[in-house]
């Protein structure tokens, strides 16, 4: 392929007034748009000369048609200057510090050089700055003495005149503007940070205005046949017209009055053409009132032209749909509905190698009836890029034309390289490459493993499928954006694929303690496994029939050499650790790719501290590690289903002697909360350092309260052992913690606002429900029933409170990090590693001499550390290594 | 592992952290020649596939790596942070704080480390806060307004006085110094009595009783002993010493308070640090705030992320804001700049200016619309095909 030409550099400049009638192909003199006929009028708005928008009719500037002309610049004479908006402020700066009778600078040849530097040294950076004039000097040059020159916004400027003593405005034309500006030379410009050559200052007030070419301000036609003007022709209308109307008046001679009235309505619409969200002037509006777009509000914004069509462009081979869950993919593959796969297309170059193949596509046509039949073709792309759609008329003439430099786009099928999106994507973890799999159905299928990177869940959504059309694209795409690519995140250098919610409660349940498994059983959870033979087993029963451990059959899908010690998330950091002899089982060990002691869980497995999942990354690779995240979570579904894995509202049910204690602990905890308070009242309470008396009572309240809760819980904890499952979901880090069990079986506790007990509501209380200055534990939002006994009314209303902040806060939170997010992407999108391993800017600036001061990679690294010396040394040694 | 292998590994090329971790974890170990060896080669192919490739766009991923997890903070303003009595910014909003350079934090505090004489000492401990601690003249004695006389009265308290290690001589010269200089109220006489260890304030104007509250209201806040900006100092004992945490910050003046370890002593805010400790000091100081945010917050995020963010902040030897008025508002393209915030008046400014964009970056590329030079596309080699028949 022969390499497309590149933009080299764009440069910034103004048009001249004479450079505006140059590249005018028209003088544009008539306010109207269409005649009774619906023809353009010559030298309207809508002059052919401009370029065409209708299909059929050619441009009569270079002759072509609507689809190929780009379109051509008109021009309108201004009756008198007007000012451009956008430079009110440099125009301002140009008429104070320059003399107001000869233009110069009002600063000798030495205080220029004072702040810009000598004339021939590069290094001059700062520029002349309306500061470094002082207020109503003498000019220099020639003595004249300055006055002081008024703006008004939008584009008023007046000099002040002192007349006997009283202060007289004088109102300065854009005329009177020009004229000075005219005068102001080169040098002094340059000194400004104006470069002349390519933008006199006078230019930024108007003579001649260019008419952009209707391409850019198209007219739609209505249902009625009515036509409907865009904004931009709208306000060129209320331009030419007024100009006109000024031209007419100038010519008869009109009163000063009126003229001056004229000018500022010229003035008024030049400048809410150029910019509708002028301070000091009210926007121009559309007839039903909503305000025009003009030009600048077509630049700016998220969804002006550049940042929402020049930063963002919209793509084809595209497709959107709901996400379900299948876990019996690989975390490598995406499960696409037949009828996505038959719109979507890959293109396929024509050789004589492949032809026969293509014919077959092309035969099999655009209609794939079944997942399981062959793929077919949809377009067929002949070498002068004509495309033919396939149809079944067609088949097969078009399979007889096809030769090499013929493309067909044939259809999507199993093994293709597809990119997955799901927004926001925060990270590039966000759109990773899979292999197709092509399903019945009407959903993307995806392994519940690969959630974590997308964030996604199930609930409803949608996600985003690209197909990479050329042969370089599906390269980086297999090579660089794959599942398997991506296990580990560039954030910490951990894996962020891995077991997550059953996964984990699953391989809990299989390797907690040591159980015995006969064939059948062992069968059954090793069925989808990628496994040849099974082990020794670990004994025989009575009737002479092998029995497996459970530790066994988790080894299955270990690699062979691996040795790792660790402990598990279940481990309650005893102070002097048992290892092997664990009564929790949470002392991992595993020897040449057995698992001799431990539960698996979380630490082991889970998406982001996998610990295992780590260590094969590192020492086997991305593809072993995404065949073990495969085999595991297959495997343990298989277990959680061996024996069924359930919660029910009697999961919560206490006996009567921990409902008794529950009760007791939180009577308890409120009369100590009024003890406390009569301390208080009394003033007999010490305050803490620093601290005032109610908020060290409100500190202490908070505590005691605090502490009651958790005590409930404990006494629920002590209930509800291993068999149920909250307490094991809980325990292995699958989903969920002992606080929310607390909250179903004890008690929900204390409701809060930011962070203090709930204070507003009434006068001098929270709810009409209770006494004035109630400061007392219920009164204030603690909650002492559970979620299985039910709230009381005046508990829920303190619940619903609490969680109201929990909205409010993520509402917030997503738009405050959506934009520091995007503040900092734009600040550092720039940076590179050079080849000499120093960090870069594209322009060439280096911002570090080493990437982060050693080189390593933290997407390569050992949670940031470049040499995993642990995991090596107990792979060798096979041994404990802290 | 024996005296001759850890001289090997000394000789290694590898990181110092590297070697250290490996000297670590195999002393006291019995090791076989043969082990050795394969541990040594494991470690250096681990080394290294660790190496970061050129042309990868680091920026884009730190930028995601730190912007992501934002998603996951929370956005509780105030939380204690180690220390109960003392409230700091945390979660997003800090994190928002620290890239957006803010002059002064909306939490400003200092942790005041003290030298081995200081340190062990409550007492001593103690001292020193009282030099920091910002105390008004009404926390030294009564303050009384003699309207008959058009006169505000301060009698000191001795054992106040003696207690925070000020003599009542000081007191009578700064206070009405301190009026003048630091609270801008001239209109006074004042007449201190050391003996008695009163003064007397006298306005100027005696017609005026809003004159006379106003200086009563003077006297009262006036500060006589410690330094301005510390509100509060709250001493607390670690792992064995005696720490003062502050509300409030100011490096320059604390770290003239004798007993001060100046060398440990730190505050949060950034642009301070930067002042005072120079440009080097204030990166530091980013690196070390953002990982404490984050850290806080239970995410982990490499470091390399956020110094590649704090050196970019740092770059021209300012602490340079992250967004418009920073790095993003600077840029030398004129298309990046309009594409980020304010559109209209970057592309009016660069006409005059003649800017010319050179088109280097990533935005710009991708408005022109072709390769950005980054990742794959900055590979400007095209191989040439050996062999090629067909």
């Amino acid at each position: 392929m022969t390499s497309p030409k590149r933009v080299g550099r764009i440069e910034f400049g103004l048009f001249s007034p004479k450079e505006i009638r140059k590249m005018s192909v028209r003088k544009i003199i008539w306010a109207d748009t269409y005649d009774d006929d619906g023809f353009p009028y010559p030298q309207g708005l809508m002059d052919l000369s401009l370029g065409v928008i209708d299909p059929g009719l050619r441009c009569k500037t270079c002759d072509q048609k609507a689809a190929d002309c780009p379109g051509h610049f008109g021009h309108i004479e201004l009756a008198k200057p007007v000012i451009h908006v956008g430079y009110t402020r440099l125009i301002r700066k140009l008429l104070r510090v320059t003399c107001r009778s000869c233009s110069r600078l009002l600063m000798t040849a030495e205080e220029v050089e004072k702040i810009i530097g000598p004339e021939d040294s590069d290094l001059s950076g700062d520029i002349v700055s309306e500061k470094d004039i002082k207020k109503e000097r003498v000019c220099p040059h020639c003595g004249e003495q300055q006055l002081k020159i008024n703006f008004e916004k939008p584009t008023t400027f007046s000099e002040v005149f002192v007349e006997d003593g009283k202060k007289v405005e004088h109102k300065l034309t854009p005329a009177d503007i020009r004229a000075r500006l005219e005068k102001i030379p080169d040098e002094d410009l340059r000194a400004l940070g104006v470069n002349p050559d390519v933008a006199r200052p006078e230019w930024t007030i108007l003579t001649v205005l260019p008419v952009p070419p209707v391409t850019m301000r198209p007219s739609i036609i209505l249902e009625n046949g009515q036509r409907s003007e865009d904004d931009l022709t709208h306000k060129l209308v209320d331009i030419i017209r007024i100009n006109q109307r000024f031209k007419e008046n100038q010519d008869a001679g009109a009163p000063q009055l009126i003229i001056e009235d004229l000018w500022e309505l010229l003035q008024y619409h030049v400048t809410t053409y150029l910019d509708n969200e002028v301070a000091g002037c009210p926007p121009a509006r559309h007839r039903s009132g909503r305000p025009l777009k003009t030009l600048s509000q077509r630049l700016k914004g998220k969804e002006g032209r550049f940042r929402g069509s020049l930063s963002g462009k919209r793509v084809n081979f595209s497709a959107r749909t709901v996400i379900s869950p299948d876990p019996n993919l690989s975390i490598g593959e995406v499960g696409i509905p037949l009828a996505i796969a038959n719109e979507m297309t890959v293109p396929v170059r024509v050789t004589q190698f492949n032809i026969d193949e293509m014919k077959q596509y092309i035969l099999n046509g655009p209609e794939r009836p079944t997942i399981r039949s062959p793929c077919g073709a949809n377009y067929a792309i002949r070498p002068d890029n004509r495309r033919m759609r396939l149809s079944e008329a067609n088949l097969e003439t078009v399979a007889e034309m096809i030769e090499p430099g013929w493309t067909v786009e044939r259809q999507l099928k199993d093994n293709d390289i597809v990119l997955f999106n799901r927004q926001p994507s925060l990270h590039r973890m966000s759109i990773m490459a899979h292999r197709v799999v092509v399903m019945d159905g009407k959903t993307f299928r995806l392994n519940p493993a690969v959630c974590p990177p997308y964030n996604a869940d199930f609930d409803g959504d949608e996600m985003n499928l690209h197909i990479p059309q050329t042969e370089e694209a599906r390269a980086e795409a297999e090579i660089l954006v794959s599942v398997q690519a991506n296990i580990l995140s560039p954030r910490t250098g951990g894996p962020i694929i891995g077991g997550i919610h059953d996964h984990i409660s699953g391989i809990f349940l299989l390797t907690h303690t040591v159980r015995h498994f006969n064939k059948a059983d062992v069968l059954y959870l090793t069925q989808h496994l990628d496994i040849e033979h099974l082990p020794e087993p670990a004994r025989l029963d009575e009737d002479g029939n092998p029995l497996w451990t459970n530790k066994q059959v988790f080894s299955l899908v270990l690699p062979d050499n691996l040795n790792m010690v660790f402990k598990a998330s279940s481990c309650q950091n005893c102070e002097t650790c048992r290892r092997e002899m664990c009564e929790n089982d949470a002392y991992i060990r595993i020897v040449n790719g057995n698992l001799i002691s431990g539960t698996i869980d979380k630490k082991g497995i889970g998406a982001f501290d996998g610990q295992i999942l780590h260590r094969i990354i590192r020492q086997h690779g991305m593809k072993r590690a995404a065949r073990f995240i495969d085999d595991v979570t297959k495997l343990s579904i298989r277990a959680i289903m061996l024996e069924g894995f359930s919660f029910g509202i009697d999961d919560e049910d206490l006996t009567k002697t921990e409902y008794g204690q529950i009760d007791e602990v939180l009577k308890g905890a409120i009369s100590d909360v009024e003890r406390r308070i009569k301390i208080y009242n009394e003033g007999q309470l010490e305050p803490m350092p620093g601290r005032t008396l109610e908020e060290t009572l409100e500190m202490q309240i908070m505590q005691v309260l605090g502490k009651a809760r958790d005590r409930t819980g404990e006494i629920a904890g002590r209930h509800l052992g291993m068999d149920n499952s909250a307490v094991v979901m809980a325990v292995s880090g699958a989903r969920g913690s002992m606080l929310n069990l607390t909250q179903m079986a004890g008690c929900l506790g204390q409701q809060s606002v930011r962070g203090e007990r709930i204070m507003r509501g009434y006068e001098d209380r929270t709810l009409p429900h209770f006494r004035r200055n109630d400061r007392g534990a219920e009164a204030h939002g603690f909650i002492t029933n559970s979620y299985k006994s039910g709230l009381s009314p005046t508990e829920f209303f303190f619940h619903a409170i609490g969680g109201r902040e929990g909205l409010v806060d993520t509402a917030v939170r997503t738009s405050q990090s959506g934009y520091l997010q995007r503040r900092m992407i734009n600040a550092l999108q720039d940076l590179k590693v050079a080849y000499d391993g120093t960090v870069r800017t594209t322009g060439g600036r280096i911002i570090q001499f080493r990437y982060g001061e050693d080189g390593t990679d933290p997407g390569k690294s050992s949670y940031g550390a470049p040499v995993d010396v642990k995991g090596i040394v107990e792979s060798v040694l096979k041994e404990e290594v802290k | 592992m024996n005296s001759d292998m850890e001289q090997r590994i000394d000789a290694l090329d590898l990181p110092y952290r590297t070697r250290e971790d490996l000297k670590a974890t195999l002393a006291d170990r019995d090791v076989t020649e043969e082990q050795f060896e394969q541990i040594i080669k494991m470690v250096f192919s681990e080394y290294q596939k660790s190496r970061i490739e050129p042309c990868e766009a680091v920026g884009v991923v730190a930028a995601q790596s730190i912007g992501e997890p934002g998603t996951q903070m929370t956005m509780r303003t105030f939380h204690y942070a180690g220390v109960a009595e003392i409230n700091v910014t945390l979660g997003l909003p800090r994190l928002i704080e620290i890239m957006d350079a803010r002059r002064e934090p909306s939490t400003p505090t200092m942790a005041v480390y003290l030298l081995d004489d200081w340190a062990f000492n409550r007492d001593r401990a103690r001292e020193v806060s009282w030099q920091i601690e910002a105390a008004p003249l009404h926390e030294f004695g009564d303050i009384t307004i003699d309207m008959e006389n058009m006169q505000v009265l301060v009698m000191l308290n001795k054992g106040v006085c003696d207690r925070r290690k000020i003599s009542v001589d000081e007191i009578i010269e700064a206070a009405p110094r301190k009026i003048r200089e630091k609270r801008h109220f001239r209109d006074f006489d004042v007449e201190g009595d050391p003996k008695s260890a009163s003064l007397t304030f006298t306005p100027k104007n005696r017609e005026s009783y809003q004159n006379l509250f106003q200086l009563a209201e003077h006297v009262r806040n006036v500060i006589v002993q410690g330094i301005d900006d510390i509100e509060r100092v709250v001493v607390r004992k670690e792992g064995g010493e005696y720490i003062l945490y502050t509300e409030g910050s100011n490096l320059k003046d604390v770290f003239e308070v004798e007993g001060v370890d100046t060398s440990r002593t730190r505050s949060n805010n950034i642009s301070e640090i930067a002042d005072v400790l120079g440009i080097e000091a204030g990166r530091n100081a980013i690196i070390q705030e953002a990982l404490s945010t984050l850290n806080e917050q239970g995410i982990g995020v490499d470091v390399r992320h956020i110094m590649l963010v704090a050196d970019m902040m740092c770059m021209d030897g300012e602490v340079k804001q992250i967004g418009r008025h920073g790095i993003a508002g600077e840029k030398e393209s004129v298309l990046s700049r309009a594409a980020f915030e304010v559109t209209v008046n970057h592309l009016l400014d660069a006409a005059i200016a003649n800017e010319v964009d050179e088109l280097n970056g990533v935005t710009e590329n991708v408005i022109v619309g072709q390769p950005i030079q980054l990742g794959t596309g900055d590979v400007k080699l095209v191989a040439k095909p050996l062999n090629l028949k067909i």
